[in-house]
């Protein structure tokens, strides 16, 4: 990173045998650039600094534990003792679905463990995912497109578009529990008596109605500011060549707006794969809502150790899932920038 | 390649973000040991007092009196947020940090036997001793482990039976009397029984209180699971049943406490099993249409009272603390006769002492106490284990299974006896 902030290779004045136009001022000059670097060097320490202490220990403390057991209650004084080095066993644990025996060992993991809900939570959390993105990826391009069209009263709209997002999650969730009890909004607008957080599909949909509502106008604008990146005489050259509409969304808009809309869609699945507040407060994780974060938090309360391990597990899926969508689906953002500093060059 | 190299440190970095964000809460590791239980015993000094959030203004009125008359001991008031998982995990934090700032603490009475085994909490006894003479004895039974006392009791709580008393002329005094009346309730085409049956703490309340009231029990004398009982399959098997029948109406099970109350406050139900808190709200709240029509009477069992799951609060001495002396003599303090009338008639918080349920001011201005103190002396505490967050969990999952029907009754219950073996089994 540091070498990046120098604004010219530093070999030029010493060793370049002609000086150049500043001459005399050349070793100064030197100087001038070292002690930038040193500058540079100070003003970063206090982030890195604070970037170790806030992610870096963590990760490392989280990732240490994971490998401990977590304490067990000595039979003999009823008072917990701690549980020594585990190996990778928290890990199988959780892969395998293996829970401590009575008397020693594993045993297959019974229902009502938080050890049994691992796959599940697993398959939970990429269903919201999925389904959750692509919603909000097809509604977010709609209101982007209607957003960037010039119309009276535009500011309104996006200020209104913006408000869902506004509103913390928390708060979101309470909101969809009330409109989606069963004396609620939502039962006696359609005229139904659905248990909405009650049964399975139900309850999924209601976390995922909330969701979309909620992180649309995120998708939105992230894709409307890569809308107008797109300078208008592109489409007026193609609509004197006769293109139709569709045809200029399909050709001209679409792949000007994929590396945006890349972006966008990465940063919506990131977080949708760490999704905890909404169907923690919306259905407590019941009738198969229970996402990994959920699972690692109920794993807090009863073992710190074992839910080091998952959330490390969960970490590698998140990191994973990025990895590939950088690797196979071109969504850079770093990259990008990265050639258009070439460009200016 | 820098680029690339710098693309996969920013991913790092967003994935490590996620990490810790899941990662924050688990400061420190192996927790075992806890504090010297005797060390300061005689300290005395300013100690502060750690409780959520006091929402009837009844803690800091007794903290200024205790305050004036104890200068040189002074009590600071740390409010915790209002919602319980918070305040647990905050304590948890500060008794994994050794931190003498918090001294005494309220604590919830299922997470006890957990501060107790961690050796967090200073056990009451010797010096410590508080007189537990007076108290209700499922009171303090919630406030020990294994056989020692390592709370004060400080409030209690129990489940009341609420009835229409304009549809029922005497009140069922047990499961199968209560379901026979649920005639009544479909000839008015309105709901017949309900508790708090969503997947939540409330769930493992109701569920214990089934098995409990039929003669079973979720833990023996031991702490060992005893799920695997004819008395508990009745239990469990009595609420199932009535779900099935429709006695318990389908939305009952999306009801918490709030649910449940609006739904009986509708008219919508014959029988509601709450808390005492329901009674002042359903009597006094404008949109309520039960207010001159609403009996109260304990939890109907198989051949009696059934058993209430007890609720409440404890307070507790840090073994970290510094100053050992004044907190016991504040605990003293919160659990005397006067402290115990205030948070009664301000805070509407049911005392700990049973002289309190025959006094007749109270009574005047609490007329659930009575129903209340039958139904306390009949409460269970909830299953006391220091792995009490596994066991609710185990509870929740196979009973809600259970109640809608998605499993046997006889498979919950093995689940649940397994899955409560497995957490107790160690690591």
């Amino acid at each position: 990173m540091a070498t990046k902030l120098g604004p010219t290779p530093v070999k030029s004045p010493a060793s370049g045998g002609a000086p150049t136009h500043h001459g005399p001022k050349g070793v100064g000059e030197d100087n001038k650039i070292l002690s930038q670097g040193k500058w540079a060097a100070w003003l970063l320490a206090p982030t890195v600094i604070a970037l170790g202490i806030v992610i870096v220990y963590p990760i490392i403390s989280a990732i240490m534990m994971s490998f401990q057991k977590d304490a067990g209650l000595d039979p003999a004084t009823g008072l917990f003792t701690a549980g020594g080095p585990a190996g990778i066993q928290n890990y199988v644990n959780w892969i395998a679905q293996q829970c401590s025996a009575p008397g020693g060992g594993t045993l297959a993991c019974p229902p009502g463990t938080l050890g049994a809900q691992f796959w599940s939570a697993t398959a939970t959390t990429f269903f919201f995912t999925i389904v959750t993105v692509t919603l909000e990826t097809v509604l977010g391009f709609w209101m982007a497109m209607i957003m960037a069209r010039t119309f009276k009263g535009r500011s309104l709209v996006r200020a209104a578009v913006l408000v869902p997002w506004a509103i913390p999650t928390a708060v979101t969730a309470k909101l969809w529990l009330f409109i989606f009890a069963f004396e609620g909004i939502a039962n006696k607008l359609f005229n139904t008596s659905i248990l909405w957080t009650g049964s399975e599909w139900p309850a999924k949909w209601a976390v995922i109605i909330a969701d979309v509502w909620k992180t649309t106008p995120f998708m939105a604008l992230l894709i409307l500011a890569g809308l107008q990146m797109i300078p208008a005489e592109v489409y007026e050259a193609a609509k004197v060549d006769g293109a139709t509409a569709w045809q200029r969304f399909r050709m001209i808009t679409l792949p000007l707006v994929k590396p945006a809309l890349m972006v966008a869609v990465l940063f919506r699945t990131l977080d949708a794969l760490r999704m905890f507040d909404l169907p923690y407060i919306l259905t407590g994780g019941a009738n198969n809502t229970t996402t990994l974060s959920i699972l690692v938090i109920n794993q807090i309360r009863q073992g710190f150790n074992a839910a080091a391990a998952l959330s490390t597990i969960t970490f590698v899926i998140i990191f994973l899932v990025a990895f590939i969508f950088v690797r196979f689906l071109g969504a850079n953002v770093v990259e990008q920038s990265g050639a258009t500093g070439k460009g200016k060059k | 390649m820098k680029a690339k190299l710098t693309a996969t440190a920013a991913l790092m970095m967003a994935g490590a973000l996620a990490l810790s964000a899941c990662g924050g809460n688990t400061s420190s590791g192996t927790t075992a040991g806890g504090g010297d239980a005797a060390a300061n015993l005689d300290g005395r000094g300013p100690i502060t007092y750690v409780q959520g959030k006091d929402n009837n203004n009844v803690v800091r009125p007794l903290v200024d009196k205790w305050n004036a008359a104890h200068p040189n001991e002074k009590v600071t008031f740390k409010e915790q947020t209002d919602q319980a998982d918070q305040q647990h995990d905050d304590l948890v934090q500060h008794f994994q940090a050794k931190d003498a700032g918090y001294d005494v603490m309220a604590v919830d009475l299922v997470w006890t036997a957990e501060f107790a085994a961690r050796g967090w909490l200073q056990p009451l006894k010797d010096k410590m001793a508080i007189d537990t003479a007076g108290m209700l004895p499922s009171t303090v039974t919630g406030a020990s482990y294994q056989g020692t006392l390592y709370a004060a009791p400080e409030s209690s709580d129990g489940g009341i039976l609420y009835y229409r008393k304009d549809l029922v002329p005497t009140p069922p005094k047990t499961w199968d009397e209560m379901m026979g009346m649920c005639s009544i309730a479909k000839a008015n085409n309105i709901g017949c029984y309900a508790g708090q049956f969503s997947k939540y703490e409330g769930l493992t309340v109701n569920a214990a209180e089934a098995i409990n009231s039929a003669g079973g029990s979720v833990l023996d004398k031991d702490g060992k699971p005893s799920l695997n009982t004819a008395e508990a399959k009745t239990g469990l098997e009595n609420v199932a049943k009535a779900y099935a029948d429709g006695n318990i109406p389908k939305e009952a099970i999306t009801y918490q406490e709030e649910q449940g109350r609006q739904a009986f406050q509708d008219g919508k139900l014959l029988f509601h099993r709450n808390w005492p808190y329901l009674y002042n709200l359903a009597t006094t709240e404008g949109s309520s249409t039960v207010k001159d029509k609403l009996g109260m009477t304990a939890l109907p069992g198989t051949d009696g009272p059934g058993a209430s799951s007890l609720g409440g609060h404890n307070v507790g001495v840090s073994a970290y603390s510094k100053n050992k002396a004044t907190a016991a003599d504040f605990l003293k303090f919160i659990t005397s006769e006067e402290s115990q009338r205030f948070f009664a008639t301000q805070g509407s918080l049911a005392p700990v002492l049973t002289k309190l349920y025959e006094d007749k001011e109270l009574v005047a201005k609490l007329p659930y106490l009575p129903v209340l103190k039958t139904s306390i002396e009949n409460a269970v505490p909830r299953p006391v284990t220091p792995f009490y967050p596994a066991v609710t969990k185990a509870i929740q999952e196979n009973a809600y299974s259970a109640i809608k029907g998605e499993k046997s009754v006889d498979s919950a219950l093995s689940d649940m006896q397994k899955s409560i073996e497995s957490a107790g089994a160690g690591s």
